[in-house]
């Protein structure tokens, strides 16, 4: 049941001499739903970066299944990123094209597709995401909510394995951030896709994920790793624990308490 | 291989679905469906059998899609029981949502009279605006003037240098070469006559009175222009004028006014500089090509152009600048809120730059000949 989808190894995430994370290993699952949390500024979207190839890690392993994605040439790292469908934090939707056009252009970059079927894969991807319709509005003239949805749609476009969603309910109002999480967990059942999530929105940490890793900001490494819920009731760590409890364990803690690392795989 | 079975059982027709259905593969039509529904009576129901299905992507949705809507137009129930969960889930959630009524944009086409309506309507609104902003910067001037407006002083001195002493290398190259042109181009005409010494005349008075202010003009609209409207265009994207205005700040104070007054100031000065580049280019081809004294031109020089001359050229510099920061600022603060727009702004701004250039040289050396000046 349990097959490692993606392996990262003694990650170590560097920007020059300046080490933002280090020693970073964790497995995410095929099927699961893999948070990636932690507070501000920790690295959690630089992480993100390098594990969808837009950033070279400065020591360590990304696999994906068994193939070591830094280690392969240009043409192989493609044949890998064409299976991602990514959810950049603002949607990244390209403003001079219409959604029909932003979903188009991906179809069209990756597969040998006759034009008519490229039109009825961009409205059935639009109708998943509750957009039926809208296909020929501009990014400038939809809300937010409906952006990030549209965004989704095109992320969705190649039926990819792995979902990255980076902020995904980040400027949404509550229950809209509730719509997407279950739109998230249908499409990961239905689908059968691997999603990763960057997120610090607690309500969605708890709701959708079953995996996780925990940066932490000041050690500059993972504290701990594993579903969330179970990350609530068991891990010891007080950083962890303050976190997850949004600041309410802090009190309960005695400070300068050993931060010993809980890792439950 | 993505493979289709169709076979009817009393008032069902049932659809076989197997084998791989992915985009890569070549797929089904539903058209397939839709005649064999026609070809005998139609059926009651539409159920699916997908127990040999292998793997699927979004090319069985759309198919499904399409069945779905065969069903609708011919009134025939469908059931989605004997597809995979997943499939199930999938097109509920893609019929979750109707399509939103009104949403699509309506394609007619106006006619030519509606087009053109719009056309004066939108050039008239345009027009409008430009004088409306106009007065806003003359407003924000006068704040300035009197002490009031907010701006900060590092921003006015960074645009001062970037638009006076980092252009002088790009001037001094066309300058230099303008005033080399228009030297040959005078030397053999006048040579004709064995006039050469008024290629200085010739010259210095082109140069000095139009073409010194109308070259610095025409680089600094492509060089500075072009990037005041990226750059306040880009704002207008971030929001970032929003963010100043909520800030109590108005843009007008603390963006525009300060280029304007950079280039208002700097652009004479370049024209200054432009007019001894072309004529040190004028001189270039005197003394090599026509073996003219250096004094000699120096001194034809001297005598040909006043200090009138200068003053015109000086002051079409000033209005030039005036100009072209005016109608970078413009366009950058109308831009919309994309990428293209400010593409768009950008190109915008320069065409505009560049002809009211034209205009206004036009316009004084009316205005000057009318004078006698």
């Amino acid at each position: 049941m349990a097959e490692p989808h993606i392996t990262v190894r003694d990650l170590t995430m560097a920007y020059g001499s300046f080490v933002l994370q280090h020693d970073l290993s964790f497995t995410v699952n095929r099927g699961d739903i893999f948070v990636i949390m932690g507070g501000s500024g920790c690295g959690k979207s630089t992480l993100l970066r390098h594990l969808i190839g837009l950033q070279r890690p400065a020591k360590g392993k990304v696999l994906y299944g068994d193939v070591s994605f830094w280690d392969c040439d240009e043409e192989a790292r493609s044949l890998i990123t064409k299976r991602f469908g990514i959810l950049y934090q603002s949607g990244a939707l390209w403003s001079s094209m219409t959604l029909a056009e932003n979903i188009t252009t991906v179809l069209e970059g990756q597969a040998n597709l006759d034009p008519l079927l490229i039109g009825k894969i961009v409205s059935l991807k639009l109708s998943l995401v509750g957009l039926a319709g809208f296909g020929e509005y501009y990014p400038a003239e939809i809300s937010g909510g409906m952006k990030k949805r549209a965004g989704l749609a095109r992320a969705m476009a190649l039926d990819p394995e792995i979902l990255f969603f980076d902020e995904p309910s980040a400027g949404l109002d509550p229950i809209s951030a509730h719509l997407l999480d279950d739109l998230i967990l249908e499409l990961r059942d239905s689908l059968g896709a691997t999603v990763v999530i960057v997120t610090h929105e607690l309500p969605s940490i708890f709701a959708i994920g079953n995996n996780s890793v925990f940066l932490d900001a000041e050690s500059r490494t993972m504290l701990a790793t594993g579903d969330p819920k179970k990350l609530l009731a068991e891990c010891e760590n007080p950083t962890v624990r303050s976190f997850l409890t949004r600041g309410e364990a802090r009190a309960a803690t005695m400070p300068g308490e050993s931060a010993g690392t809980c890792l439950t795989a | 291989m993505a493979e289709l079975r169709m076979e009817r059982t009393g008032d069902a027709l049932i659809l076989g679905i197997s084998g791989d259905w992915r985009l890569a593969n070549p797929l089904p039509s539903p058209a397939v469906v839709e005649s064999e529904i026609g070809a005998k009576q139609s059926p009651g129901r539409i159920a699916f059998d997908a127990g040999a299905l292998g793997g699927w992507d979004s090319s069985l949705l759309t198919f499904l899609v399409d069945v779905m809507g065969i069903c609708v137009k011919r009134h025939i129930t469908l059931e989605r029981e004997g597809l995979p969960q997943g499939v199930q889930r999938l097109l509920a959630l893609a019929s979750a949502v109707p399509e939103a009524k009104g949403a699509r944009k309506g394609g007619a086409r106006l006619s030519l009279l509606a087009r053109i309506g719009d056309k004066a309507e939108s050039a008239g609104s345009s027009f409008l605006d430009t004088v409306a902003f106009i007065g806003e910067v003359t407003a924000g001037l006068g704040r300035m003037i009197a002490g009031k407006a907010r701006f900060r002083p590092t921003d006015l001195w960074l645009t001062i240098k970037e638009s006076g002493s980092q252009a002088l290398p790009i001037v001094s190259l066309i300058s230099l070469l303008v005033g080399l042109i228009l030297a040959f181009v005078g030397s053999i005409q006048l040579s004709v006559f064995g006039a050469q010494i008024y290629v200085a005349d010739l010259v210095g008075i082109a140069m000095v009175r139009a073409m010194g202010a109308i070259m610095a003009g025409i680089i600094m609209a492509g060089r500075t222009g072009a990037s005041f409207a990226a750059q306040i265009g880009t704002m207008q994207v971030n929001e970032e004028i929003d963010a100043l205005k909520t800030a109590g700040i108005p843009p007008i104070d603390f963006l525009v006014v300060p280029r304007v007054v950079a280039l208002a100031v700097m652009m004479p000065l370049l024209t200054l500089y432009a007019d001894l580049m072309g004529v040190l280019g004028g001189l270039v081809v005197g003394v090599t090509g026509l073996n003219l004294g250096i004094m000699q031109y120096y001194n034809e020089t001297r005598h040909g152009i006043n200090l009138t001359n200068v003053g015109i050229g000086v002051f079409s510099g000033f209005v030039f600048g005036i100009l072209i920061a005016i109608a970078g600022c413009l366009r950058g603060m109308q831009c919309g809120r994309s990428a293209s727009a400010v593409g768009d702004a950008t190109r915008s701004a320069v065409v505009t730059s560049i002809v009211s250039i034209i205009v206004a040289m036009a316009i004084i050396t009316v205005v000057c000949d009318v004078l006698h000046i």
